[in-house]
């Protein structure tokens, strides 16, 4: 992170450190249920006090996740959202007047069909400021992390309990923050994590200068506060999908639209820590 | 030809491994594993020992004279992997990752399967290991296949229903690639075709060469010289890549893939990754999909559950690429006819994957001269499809 950083995330980070606070960043699966309450949401989490967010690109086979967010992603692309709605989405939050970062949480085959120029040329003009490529470990992500470089764009890359020796290169040359998985496993909540997590988190620590977030399974207040005084972020995901999925009913129907949103407003605005 | 894949696990540009960060270490740790005992002479004679006395190999490379005198003049040669314990080339490839899982010290063991062969073939390898077995298959299978989905748990695996995206092979593969992320720790992964990330492409293969290897021996017994033609099914791509590899230098002998067209390539229907699809990640590794203009990947449909999978070993889409190995499409219906021409011609009841290859030697057949000798692997038999083969019949099939 150079001193004269552009980048939202970067800036966003550096006032957190100032003000000696953590980062939530809650996750969202962009078109669940349709792009129109994606947006609403946004502006419901912002006013909740996230400080950056997740965009999360449906995708037809995701590995990496669990069943809430495997489900979300049915969800939108049954309403034929892709990446490049994902993208667009991101841009249309911010003319509305969203302050946040925002990460593009995308497997790499959507990213693989646009093509790395195309994508590459979309992003700062979409207002993404980071990337999350769940299956694109450092081995294979060698001309990714050159592009997203010189495009300006955080990759970020993920590192797990089970990256012991691995994490030393990971991290090295990293932008953005380093995104501790809290467990083995897909997305989705728990109750328990991996044992030694801290010992795990404290490595990363160790081994890095660039703020270290944490997600995987974080659905709860007390689990937010409990990894908030360790982390410089706290990513919750399926909790708050999950969330909305409960509240679709009442989205769908305009008379109990803006309850539903309320209720995601408050489900996330407890978890701040 | 290079020597394939180089130490990232590419064929040309197509393998790799293209998985969460969680899975990296393990798979680091089974390339090891498998470099390390695959080198070791009392590995290879442990997996000899069961491929001989356990699972009956050799099997056969039986001369099919009434198939040829019905196709034309060709000498039609079928590698009778079907005979093995299991009923099928699968076992060839569990006996080899049951024992390293063993020697790995790891005392569970999962598997995906589509038409249950692998499922079956990973259950007994565990029940003879004395090891756990989950064995993760979409419920569109566990109905297609009910009689597999028995014997597994006769033979003492717990058999998960997969009810994700289309219930079939593809999902399976991801049900299992998602519970190894949380249980990687004390599991290995029991993967059982030439897909998903290094090193499962390189290690099946070099498990499956064996039918290759025997192919050859026995041909060049039979007639003094090596066959023509080699044709095998192609789902993942696990008999085909076996029987091939050991004839890779050989540049007089052809190769031809065939893979499922369902009831179609020009309709939506169809598992024919080859013909239709395009260059994408799926499942660890890079090679041909069928997917959407987005990326989205797409529901493959074939009468076979084995060949039922949108995506494909990435060492076949070097091939591809590299014009060392055909691949053609072949219909449902031509598969059913091929199973029933074998049937009368033969006494043999091929699995509905194997029926494909048939099938297109069956097309084949009056251009191929009496010189012509070729080899098509019989890499399953048809017990298990018989109810479904009846169904489709009857006109109740899918």
């Amino acid at each position: 992170m150079t001193t004269e950083t552009t980048n939202r995330m970067d800036l966003t980070f550096r006032k957190l450190k100032e003000e000696g606070r953590t980062a939530l960043i809650p996750f969202l699966t962009v078109g669940d249920p349709d792009l129109e309450t994606t947006l609403a949401i946004i502006a419901e989490l912002e006013a909740a006090g996230a400080d950056i967010l997740e965009l999360g690109v449906p995708y037809s086979d995701p590995l990496a996740d669990g069943p809430v967010i495997q489900r979300a992603s049915s969800r939108a692309l049954r309403g034929n959202i892709h990446l490049r709605t994902c993208m667009e989405t991101a841009l249309k939050a911010r003319q509305a007047g969203s302050k946040l970062p925002f990460i593009l949480f995308t497997y790499y085959n959507p990213v693989m069909q646009m093509g790395l120029d195309n994508f590459f040329s979309l992003l700062d003009a979409h207002e993404i400021s980071g990337l999350i490529i769940p299956d694109l470990p450092v081995e294979e992500s060698a001309d990714m992390r050159e592009r997203s470089r010189t495009a300006g764009v955080n990759l970020i890359p993920l590192v797990a309990p089970t990256s012991s020796e691995r994490i030393a290169r990971i991290v090295s040359g990293a932008s953005g923050f380093v995104y501790c998985v809290s467990s083995l496993g897909v997305t989705g909540e728990r109750s328990s994590f991996h044992t030694g997590v801290d010992e795990f988190i404290a490595s990363v620590r160790q081994a890095t200068d660039l703020p270290v977030a944490v997600g995987f399974g974080i659905s709860t207040a007390e689990q937010v506060a409990r990894f908030a005084r360790i982390c410089d972020g706290v990513v919750v995901g399926s909790a708050i999908v999950r969330k909305v999925e409960d509240v679709i009913p009442l989205l769908d129907n305009p008379a109990t639209r803006s309850e539903g949103l309320l209720q995601i407003r408050e489900f996330v605005a407890q978890l701040k820590p | 030809m290079i020597q394939v894949p180089d130490k990232n696990g590419r064929f040309g540009s197509f393998g790799g491994r293209f998985v969460p960060e969680t899975l990296m270490n393990a798979l680091i740790e089974l390339e090891e594993a498998y470099n390390k005992f695959s080198a070791d002479p009392a590995f290879q004679k442990e997996v000899d020992y069961l491929l001989k006395q356990y699972s009956g190999r050799e099997t056969p490379l039986y001369y099919a004279e009434r198939l040829s005198k019905h196709l034309g003049e060709a000498k039609i040669y079928l590698k009778r992997e079907d005979l093995n314990h299991t009923g099928a080339h699968k076992i060839n490839n569990a006996i080899g990752q049951g024992i390293l899982a063993k020697l790995m010290g790891k005392t569970k063991v999962i598997a995906e399967t589509g038409a249950g062969q692998h499922g079956v073939a990973t259950a007994t390898v565990a029940a003879l290991l004395g090891m756990e077995c989950k064995v993760f298959m979409g419920e569109e299978d566990t109905r297609r296949q009910a009689l597999n989905v028995f014997r597994m748990k006769l033979l003492g695996a717990e058999v998960i229903p997969v009810t994700s995206g289309s219930r079939t092979l593809k999902d399976a593969g991801n049900e299992a690639l998602r519970y190894w992320v949380s249980n990687v720790e004390d599991t290995f992964y029991v993967l059982g075709s030439a897909v998903g990330p290094h090193p499962y492409p390189m290690m099946v293969r070099n498990f499956q060469r064996i039918i290759g290897d025997e192919t050859r021996r026995q041909i060049l017994e039979a007639e003094g010289r090596l066959p023509d033609l080699l044709v095998a099914a192609v789902g993942g791509g696990s008999n085909a890549i076996g029987m091939f590899y050991p004839f890779m230098e050989d540049e007089q002998v052809g190769m031809i893939g065939v893979e499922a067209a369902g009831k179609g390539v020009d309709t939506p229907f169809h598992a024919a990754t080859m013909s239709k699809g395009t260059q994408g990640v799926f499942q660890g590794s890079l090679s041909y999909l069928l997917q959407d203009e987005h990326g989205q990947v797409q529901e493959a449909h074939s009468i076979s559950a084995g060949l039922d999978y949108p995506g494909v070993g990435p060492e076949h889409s070097y091939l591809k690429d590299v014009h060392r190995a055909q691949y053609v499409p072949v219909t449902d219906d031509e598969a059913l006819e091929a199973l029933k021409l074998l049937c009368v011609t033969e006494g043999i009841i091929p699995a509905l994957e194997s029926a494909h290859a048939i099938a297109h030697v069956t097309k084949l057949g009056p251009t191929l001269t009496k010189d012509d000798i070729v080899v098509i692997c019989l890499s399953g038999r048809g017990d298990k499809d018989v109810e479904s083969i009846m169904a489709y019949t009857e006109g109740a099939g899918k």
